[in-house]
Parts: structure tokens; sequence; C-alpha cells
């Protein structure tokens, strides 16, 4: 329903010569999309565990693959981020191009394409189809970071592409088992519900689990897996890097929900407890390096390992909460990510320079922006009263009722979090103006225009999360059932 | 003694007649046409022949039968769609071939002779190319639908013989050239005698030369197994020199970077076609029953052919070695198929050859473009910067590159997953896990000249892209809507390939 048309505009937006009309088109294209995904949200019927407004064309009959789409709780509320993040980093980003290798229309027309598979990745409901779509998106993305990126961005665009491909791969020999299997047992397909039917020995599903958890695990950048993630982000553009951390990402822990733990239940629990513990050190070790940073895009890199290590252990602490929790996560990770490289993008095109130390007093020179970024850093650090609060939150107390050491170790994340945030916010808003800043200007109609809604949205749901809440809990609750958990009743306080 | 004449069923050999037709007729012309005349003939009646005899095989692509020529000759399903793969392969690749800045003026001069500086200088063009061509095409179209071990080693001979000469043409670098040619033949000419002795020995071991006599002596078990082995591995030591795999594959990067590209375009991907297509049907139907004998020696070959092949390519510096290990890999791919031994890797092994096939001579297209004052520039530190200073070819060979990945959406995609799904079916784990992982060293050298072409700042040196002739154009264009199009929409080919991929024994 909604793929074809996104795709016919992005193409049609194409033919342009001229770059403001370009941008306009790519601007009100995202728009569009972003709306039309809004109100497909409201017709979701919130109560109803099945997928919902689900297409099916034969594409490749010989051998069963079909374009099957479909959405259910948990692909709505990350459909929702990604469409309401694109215009906002076309917004946000309107300059960004200019830099690049190449002219601003492939840009936007990156971009766009980006944004149609964004949706179909996480739409797809035949195994096929979701592969050919996340193995398609590396190559925009890593156009994206490699053409209109900075620094060392050939060489981040190469180790972002390797590590994805690998990962990738591994997954396709899983799948290929998979398709084979299914032969064996009552006709090839790619169905997603088909597949989950399947029987096979435990064996075979721990081996089938690794290939796709691996692949998952790169792209939600998982302790050890992570290593590219700082060198892309660091490269990449503010906007690229906001798609890159805020949507990409996301597709790694939306797979472990979706395909990880649906296609093989048992072996996700055989191997809970090993992920649990990738989770803890990703959450302490992605904190501890973010404090040492010195580069504000490696540092906003680095917390968002942390908080990827959050998502991960809410996913697999199976619980209700903790799933949900996670879900509530993955949708304000990525605002507040997007609000910190949004408005750390600004700041560093202002300033010429993405040391943390070089910049200094920025609260005296502008207001505007230093309070843009110090509210995303509060989110980031997930102050009560902000939208990442409720999600940190429900993952700690999901993951408490079955794993407390777990969860206490996790705590601490949130301790050091107050410091790799705090530390920036002091040296760069507060404190004596570093000579050089003195000319900074504030933002700019657009740009506030381009960050209010994040702002609002990040306020917003830290007091209300309940709309997507609602929208979330029955899904988790049907994966939960769905591999055999029940809530640990609550304990209460003292034992 | 009573001599009957031999029965032969025209319209089925039509194409195979057609295309020899025309060499003829191309021979002809190079002696008899005015020198004004001869190229523009000469590219009419190879063009002429090989449209005509796809047509023809397009009107018997639903025949069934084993009588062609007095059971020498097989047309079916997997025949007729790889003759028309060769056909197709080789129109594209002759457009190339009729840009003649690519061949030597006069092939029968020493290198850097008087008699060489005056054929240049009077700007004489011999014009031999094309019907060496087409016999080339005839003998590749008779190879993968010969019967009898007779037949398919002249099929063997006549694809080979005009190939190793067409190698030395080149009219840059002619010694390199020559030297390639020379190499080609004295190794070919080895592996044709190895294809013979184990003819023999499988003659001995069945009494017959036919796939179906050698199939019964199988099944019925009657023979002596060492001379079945010994014939299996013989033979199969010649057809795996012709696909290039690991270790027969030494000629192929000396031959893929000496002989004049748009022959190497041609070579790469209908030699693969025809050699990979006899296989296909030597293993499937005369060898299926002993599976036991070379299932286990092909997987080992298969998986050294395919990390060798990626990981050597790696450390390539040209762009026409890089692709020579690149195919050495590809080779390995294809030989999952064969292991597969099923109806599923027979449909895989033939889309993944026509796909491949495609977008090789696409991307070696490509190379005939870049060049400098010398002639083509293959050193690929020189392609720096490339996608600078002409986007589209960049873009193009960055798509014929993403596409040998097997990135989706390209026909490369399709070609693998089916490839590997078949083998995986067929039992052969091991063989599949290697594939994935030479896939994922492989696409690492793929991305690298992707990285080359886009990311690094150009060498001013003077290399530049030559504005492509009308046909080179329509050769890439072509090669990339195939490739695409296999990627996003292989329903109907595959269809197709399903509908007709039984072997008739």
């Amino acid at each position: 329903m909604l793929l074809p048309i996104i795709g016919s505009i992005a193409v049609a937006a194409t033919p342009k010569a001229k770059e403001v009309l370009t941008k306009q088109v790519a601007l009100a294209t995202t728009v569009i999309v972003a709306g039309a995904t809004i109100a497909m949200a409201m017709n979701f019927q919130r109560d109803n565990v099945d997928l919902q407004f689900v297409e099916k064309y034969s594409w490749i009959p010989t051998f069963g693959i079909n374009f099957a789409v479909g959405i259910d709780g948990l692909a709505l509320v990350l459909i929702l981020m990604s469409t309401i993040l694109a215009p906002i980093v076309v917004l946000s980003g309107w300059n960004e191009a200019h830099g690049g290798r190449w002219s601003v229309k492939t840009f936007y027309i990156l971009i766009l394409v980006l944004e149609t598979m964004m949706i179909g990745v996480f739409a797809a409901t035949d195994v096929f189809l979701f592969y050919v779509i996340f193995e398609a998106m590396l190559i925009p993305v890593y156009f994206l970071i490699g053409g209109y990126g900075s620094g060392e961005r050939s060489a981040a665009a190469v180790k972002f592409l390797i590590y994805s491909l690998f990962g990738g791969l591994l997954m396709l020999a899983s799948i290929i088992a998979l398709y084979v299997m299914s032969g064996a047992q009552g006709g090839h397909t790619f169905d997603l519900q088909a597949l989950s039917q399947l029987e096979m020995s435990s064996t075979t599903q721990n081996f089938l689990f690794l290939g796709f958890f691996i692949a998952f695990a790169i792209k939600a950048p998982l302790w050890p897996l992570h290593t590219w993630l700082p060198d892309a982000a660091s490269s990449a553009t503010p906007g690229t890097s906001v798609l890159l951390l805020g949507v990409l990402d996301k597709v790694g822990t939306f797979g472990m929900i979706r395909y990880c733990l649906t296609l093989f239940p048992e072996a996700s629990k055989t191997f809970t407890p090993l992920i649990m513990v990738l989770a803890v050190i990703s959450i302490v070790y992605g904190a501890i390096l973010a404090i040492g940073q010195r580069d504000l895009k490696r540092l906003i890199a680095f917390t968002s390992i942390s908080h990827f290590g959050f998502i991960t252990m809410g996913i697999f602490a199976m619980t209700s909460q903790g799933h949900s929790g996670a879900t509530l996560y993955m949708f304000n990770h990525g605002f507040s990510t997007a609000a910190l490289f949004i408005v750390g993008g600004w700041m560093i095109a202002r300033r010429g320079s993405s040391t943390i130390a070089d910049f200094g007093g920025l609260q005296r020179v502008t207001p505007v922006m230093a309070w843009s970024f110090f509210l995303a850093g509060m989110s980031s650090l997930a102050l009560p009263g902000l939208s990442s609060f409720v999600s940190e939150f429900l993952v700690l107390v999901g993951t408490f009722t079955r794993y407390p050491v777990h969860a206490v170790i996790a705590t601490f994340g949130i301790v050091l979090a107050a410091l790799y945030i705090l530390i920036p916010v002091q040296k760069a808003l507060h404190g004596p103006t570093t000579p050089g800043n003195e000319g900074l200007s504030d933002l700019n109609l657009r740009e506030k225009v381009a960050i209010a809604p994040v702002i609002a949205i990040i306020i917003a749901l830290g007091f209300y999360p309940s709309p997507l809440l609602n929208v979330i809990n029955p899904a988790s609750a049907h994966v939960i059932a769905q591999m055999g958990f029940t809530d640990p009743a609550p304990t209460n306080g003292d034992k | 003694m009573e001599f009957s004449a031999p029965v032969l069923n025209y319209t089925l050999l039509s194409p195979m007649l057609i295309v020899l037709g025309g060499a003829i007729i191309g021979v002809l012309v190079e002696a008899f046409m005015s020198k004004a005349l001869r190229p523009i003939t000469q590219l009419s009646v190879t063009l002429g022949s090989l449209v005509l005899a796809l047509v023809q095989v397009w009107k018997i692509r639903n025949e069934q039968s084993i009588g062609a020529a007095m059971g020498s000759v097989v047309i079916d399903g997997p025949a007729v769609f790889m003759q028309a793969s060769i056909l197709i392969i080789s129109l594209i690749s002759v457009l190339l071939i009729a840009d003649t800045e690519h061949f030597t003026a006069l092939a029968a001069s020493l290198p850097g002779s008087e008699e060489e500086r005056y054929a240049v200088q009077s700007g004489n063009q011999v014009t031999e190319v094309y019907p060496l061509t087409l016999f080339t095409v005839a003998g590749m179209m008779l190879f993968p639908v010969s019967s009898d071990l007779i037949t398919l080693f002249v099929a063997l001979e006549v694809l080979s013989l005009p190939l190793y000469l067409m190698a030395g043409l080149s009219r840059r670098r002619r010694l390199a050239s020559q030297e390639a040619a020379l190499k080609y033949f004295l190794l070919g000419a080895f592996s044709s005698a190895f294809f013979l002795f184990g003819a023999a020995f499988l003659y001995g071991y069945s009494s017959s030369i036919t796939f179906t006599g050698i199939r019964n002596a199988v099944v019925g078990g009657g023979g002596n197994d060492v001379f079945l082995l010994i014939g299996i591995a013989f033979l199969s030591v010649g057809l795996l020199f012709k696909v290039g795999a690991v270790p027969f594959h030494a000629w192929s990067p000396d031959v893929y970077q000496g002989a004049p590209t748009p022959v190497t375009a041609f070579m790469a991907a209908a030699t693969k076609v025809a050699a990979f297509g006899a296989m296909l049907r030597i293993y499937y139907t005369a060898f299926a029953n002993a599976q036991w004998s070379w299932t286990p020696a092909l997987t080992i070959i298969a998986i050294i052919t395919m990390v060798f092949g990626s990981l050597v390519a790696i450390a390539q510096r040209d762009v026409k070695r890089m692709l020579a290990y690149s195919s050495i890999a590809h080779a390995g791919f294809l030989l999952t198929g064969v292991i597969a031994l099923n109806k599923a890797g027979l449909e895989a092994t033939l889309f993944y050859l026509f796909a491949y096939g495609i977008t090789t001579v696409g991307a070696f297209a490509i190379v005939t473009l870049v060049r400098d004052s010398a002639g083509e520039v293959t050193d690929l530190n020189r392609w720096k910067g490339l996608g600078k200073r002409s986007p589209w070819v960049a873009t193009a060979f960055a798509g014929f590159l993403l596409s040998f990945a097997g990135i989706p959406l390209t026909s490369g995609f399709i070609g693998k997953f089916s490839i590997f799904s078949a083998a995986y079916e067929s039992g052969a784990t091991s063989v599949v896990i290697a594939g994935v992982l030479s896939s994922a060293i492989a696409a690492f050298f793929y991305i690298r000249v992707i990285v080359l072409m886009f990311f690094t700042d150009p060498v001013e040196d003077g290399t530049s892209v030559e504005i492509p002739s009308s046909l080179t154009s329509i050769t890439v264009i072509f090669s990339m809507v195939i490739t695409i199009a296999l990627g996003v929409f292989p329903a109907p080919v595959l269809t197709f390939i399903s509908n007709l991929a039984t072997f008739i024994r």
C-alpha cells in the first residue's frame, strides 16, 4: 500500500536539475510519506495481534517467493519513527550535501531510496524479501557515507559495508537452509509464519539462529561486533548518522524480535544467557568508552552502543515489560539520538571542529542551540520526564524480574550515562566562552522547525507514553506468549 | 560392405549449420572482398548468422530428440537454453569485437617487424577474427549437445583452436598477446590429451562411446571400476581445464590479460557456458549413477577453486587479471551446481551461466573503454577517480561488480541463491559454507574497485574514457538491463528454465 507510492514519488523526484527544487521535492515527499504513515497508524487496530495492511504479490514463483508486506505493532512503531525522522533529516541537513563528491540531487535520491527500503524492511513478511532489502539497503548508505561524509569517509564506508555484508551472508546461509527444510516439509516457501512452524533438530536450530543473530548483532552493534559504528558515524554527515543509528541499526534489534525469536524459539532460549552477558558488556563498555571520547560524533556513537545493549537486554529478558520497553526504547532512541546528532552536527558545522574541547560557553552565545543539545542529552541519559526514561525503566524492570544481577549491573550504565552526557554538556555549553566561539550564530528558522518536533516528541512521550505503549504491548505480549514464557510474578520489594 | 548415408535432422541441427555456414562465407569474404568493404560485410555476415541461428533455436525450443545426428547430438530443453545463451552472449561480444582498434593489423607479421609497420601505416586491417569467432561459436554450440565422446572431442577442438588464435590477435603488446596464445594452446593441447585418454578408458570400461552406453554400463555394474575411475578422472581434467577450475586454472590470468579485451569478454563468458553445459550433461547423464566416484573429488575442487580464486583476486593490481581470478571463483560457485546433481541444481546452473555470461561481457566492455594514448589502461591504480570523470561508465562497472559480488537486486544474487540452495538441498553443506565465506572474501575486492573509482581522487596521467561507440554502448546497456532485470524480476526466465530443464537420455 505504502511502498509503491513512495518508490514512484522518489523516482519522480529525480529528474530535477535545480538544487533547491530537488530539496523541496524531497522534503515534500518525506512529509507526505510521514503524513500517510500517521494516517495509517490511526487506522491500526491496536488489540489485533495479527498482521494488518497485508499485501501479497507473487514475485518469483519458482522459489515460492512473494512480495509480501504486513504490519504489526512492532513494525508500525518503527515505520512511524523512520518516516517521521526522514523529513527532519532532510530539513535539518539542508546544506549537508554540498560538501560531497557528487551532486545534491544524488544525495536526495539516495535518501529517498533509503527511506523506501527502510519501510520495506520493517514491513516485509517474506524472509527472502526481507533479506533482499536488508542487503540492498547497504548500497545507498555506503554511498551516503563514502560520498558525502567527512574525514576518513571511504575507509569508514568500506568497513561498514564489509561488516554488514559478512553478517548478511551468514544470514543468507541460514535462509537457504530454512528454504530447503521448508521444501522437505510441505512445499518451498519464505513466508515467515509458515517458516516458524518448521520442525528442526536443536543443533540445526542453534546454527541457523547464530546465522541470523550475528547478522543482527553486527547491525545493532553489540559488543564485540561494534567496531564499525564509531567510524561510520563520525565520518557520515549528521543526517546520514541519524538514519544509520536511528533507523538502520534498529533493523538489527527488530530482526532479533521478528526473526530470531519467532523462527528459533528454542535456540533463542539456549543462547539467552550468553546474549544477556554481551548486552550488559555493551551497556557498560559503550558508556565507559563514551566518557573517554574527545570527538562529539564518536561520543554519540558510543552512547548508542550502550543504548543498543539496553535494547538487546530488554528483548532477551523474555518478559513482556522488557519487550515493550525495548520496542519503546527503539523508538525513543531514534529521536534522542537524532536530536543529538542534528544539534551536534550544527554545532560542528558552525565551529568547524568536532572536538568537544573546542566548544565552550555556547549557552551564552547560542542559547537555543545549547538548550536543544541539553535536552537531547538529558533524554539520552534518561532523565525522568523525558521519553527515554520510560523505556529504560521498563527494560530494567522487565529484566530485573528474571535476571536481577544483569539488571543491577546495567543500572551502573545509567550512572555512567550521566557522566558521559554531563561532561560534554558542561564543557561545551557552560563555562567561559572559548575564544573563537563568540561569533557563532544561533539556530535559524529552518533549523528551529526541524528540531522542534523531535524535542516535542521527546517531552510528550516522557509524560504520556501510553498511545505508543498501547500499540506495543499487545504485540510484545504476543511474542512472549508464542515463545512459551509467562511473566514472573512481581516480587514484593524485600524478600 | 553396405554403407548407408547418415540420417540427419536438419531442422534440429540448423542453428549450428547456420553458424558454420556463416563462418565459411566469412572466410570467402576475407579472401575475395575488397579491403574497403570487408569490415562491414564481415560484421553483417556474423551478426546475421548469429541472429538467424537464434531464431532457429527459438523455433526448436520444444523439441526433444536424441536422433538429430544418428545419436550423436541431443536436442532437449537444457540444450536449447544453452545454445540460446551462447548465441546471445556471442552477439553482444561481436559488437565489442567490431571495434577493430583492439586487433592487430596483420596477424601474420612479426611483432616489431618492417612488415608490421607497413601494414599499420597503410591502414590495412585483416578481419579474420569474425570467421574465427563463428567457428568457435559453432563448436561451443555443439559442445553441450554432444552425446558421445567423439562428437564431444570434435566440438572441444572446434571451439578451442580458433580461440587460441584469437587470443594472439591483440594490437598492443603483441608479444604478451602471442605469449598468451601460445600458453593457452600448449596447456589446451595437454588437456585435450587428458580428455582423449579419459575417453579411451571409458570406452574400455563400457565398450561404448555414447553417454547412454556409459550410463547403462554404470547401472549394469559389470565393468572394471578402475577403468571407470581413471576415465572419469581424466575426462574431468580436460573439462575442468576449460572452465578454469583450480588446479587447472594457471592459463586463465595470463590469457585473460594478454588477449584483446573483446576476445577475453567472449572467451570468459561463452566458453564457460559451453564447458559447463557439456559438464552438466556428462555428469547428469553418463556419470549420474557413479556419483560416489566423482562427487568427493569435485567437492574438494569446487571448494579450493572458490577460496583460491577469491583470495588471489584480492592481490591483483590489474583489472583484467582481477576479473580472471574472479572468474575462477565463479567457476567454483558453478561447480556446486554440478555437484548438486538434482533438477534444482541444473536449473540454477543454467540461470547462473546465463546471468554470469551477460554480466561478464558487460564488465569487459567497460574495460575496453578506459584508455590512454597507448591503448587500454588496465592498471587498477589508474582507474582512481573514474567515478568523477565519467560517472556513467563507473556506475555501470560498479553495477556489474555488485552483481559479481551477489548483492540483492542483481542477477548475481539470484544466481548465487539458487545455486547454493540447490547444493544445500542435495546435502553438500560444506560446499555451501565455503561458498558463502568466499563470497564474503570476493565482495571485498569488488568493493575495493568501487572505492577506487568513486572515493579516490583521480590521478592526472592521461587516462581517459573513450566515448563508447554505438555498438559498445548497446552491449553495455543491454548487459546492464539484463543484469538488473534478472535481479528484480527473474521469474519469467526461471519459469522458462524450469519448464525446459530436464536432460533426456
